[in-house]
């Protein structure tokens, strides 16, 4: 199983990144029994987009091989992107990467239906 | 085209771009010259709130946008990566077209080693036009939960009028693609201000513009015996004429809020205005 996690910086005790399309980096979390491995991957090029931040994450996110995104927020565009790429969302995750994983395993999050903030919020 | 075209921009909102535009293009017309006056803050456009006018629905615009053939397209992505707009995207094999961040350049259709792109029109405002006192009006909307403002401007510009002497475009504010749009290739770019910081600060950007744009301009300062000295210093420093002060007048704020022209307020700024158009494209001829 692979997750992504928006993040503010590399490594597990890094701050999740509430913003989804504007995220710093994205943690990519593989699971393999017991394993945890972690792989940070840039999302800089979408930094300074005028617009359509939120679709390129989505395609990075993707491209990473993750089924399952915990972030902040996601808004409308964002979410179609996701949706299409049948990538499960968690918004409202806070803490740090390390939190936010356990806070899934432990089922502490929702997956969630639609965006939960408009464009450019 | 017209023989001349003035712009009139400024870097804020709220200067009184509208009132300046509106007033000159109406007191061209009533000294007997063929004008034809354009609404281009297709956001927001509030121009003919200054005039009696019967607005009718010219014609649509359209940009084209991608629509993909699923069965031809094999996820290759090259149509996301020629997007400088980040319109379209691919999600595992599956492309997505954001229509409402399209500019309709079309590179996505040149660059699809399928051909599985077509073009097709999507209508995101209109144009509508008017007969007003021997002008003629026209303005551009674009349609709410539209982004893309330009190509309704460029057609509000190619196609409203073109047989007048004069065109007097009233821009929107900012100095992002819209402002451009308005003001590229014009005569003559007035930016009208305010004697304040925030009117200081929005010029020094639409200048940059101007500049930018290659652009003869210079400034309408309004409301000119309020805030300080600091836009006359910048002007001053940077050589940029000052076309004309207008002062801070309870009858001009009285007659905009029930719909007048300064030119109806005050009518002295009409032969005032008439005389600065014609110095601003090389005098009468």
């Amino acid at each position: 199983m692979k997750l992504a996690i928006s993040a503010t910086s590399d490594g597990w005790d890094a701050p999740v990144d509430e913003r989804f399309g504007r995220a710093k980096c994205f943690a990519i979390i593989t699971i393999d029994g017991d394993k945890r491995e972690i792989e940070n991957t840039s999302n800089t090029q979408n930094l300074q987009a005028a617009q359509g931040a939120g679709i390129q994450a989505a395609a990075t996110v993707s491209n990473s091989g993750a089924t399952i995104l915990l972030t902040g927020h996601v808004g409308p565009k964002a979410f179609r992107a996701l949706e299409a790429g049948k990538i499960e969302i968690c918004t409202g995750v806070s803490g740090t990467v390390k939190d936010a994983l356990e806070g899934y395993l432990a089922g502490n999050y929702k997956i969630s239906k639609g965006a939960d903030v408009e464009g450019h919020w | 085209m017209s023989k001349h075209t003035i712009a009139i921009a400024s870097g804020k909102g709220g200067t009184g771009k509208t009132t300046i535009s509106v007033s000159m293009a109406l007191a061209l017309a009533q000294s007997g010259e063929s004008v034809s006056f354009k609404d281009a803050d297709v956001e927001e456009p509030n121009a003919h709130l200054f005039l009696d006018v019967d607005l009718k629905k010219k014609s649509d615009v359209s940009v084209l946008i991608p629509e993909i053939d699923e069965a031809k397209c094999d996820g290759c992505a090259e149509c996301q990566k020629a997007c400088a707009f980040n319109a379209i995207t691919v999600m595992g094999s599956l492309p997505l077209v954001f229509t409402e961040l399209c500019h309709g350049c079309g590179a996505c259709t040149l660059v699809c080693p399928q051909k599985a792109i077509t073009e097709v029109p999507k209508i995101i405002g209109r144009l509508d036009s008017a007969k007003v006192d021997e002008m003629s009006f026209s303005r551009g909307i674009l349609n709410v939960g539209e982004a893309m403002s330009s190509p309704i401007i460029a057609k509000l510009r190619e196609e409203n009028g073109t047989d007048a002497d004069w065109t007097i475009i009233d821009a929107p504010p900012g100095t992002s693609c819209p402002v451009i749009n308005s003001s590229r290739n014009v005569d003559y770019l007035i930016l009208v201000t305010e004697p304040t910081p925030f009117g200081l600060n929005d010029l020094e950007l639409a200048v940059g513009m101007a500049r930018a744009l290659e652009l003869p301009h210079g400034v309408i300062i309004n409301r000119a015996n309020l805030g300080d000295r600091e836009v006359y210093d910048y002007c001053t420093r940077e050589q940029i004429p000052i076309l004309l002060e207008i002062p801070f007048d309870r009858k001009i704020a009285e007659g905009y809020a029930k719909g007048q022209t300064l030119i109806v307020s005050q009518p002295e700024w009409s032969e005032k205005l008439v005389e600065l158009a014609f110095d601003l494209v090389g005098g009468r001829s």
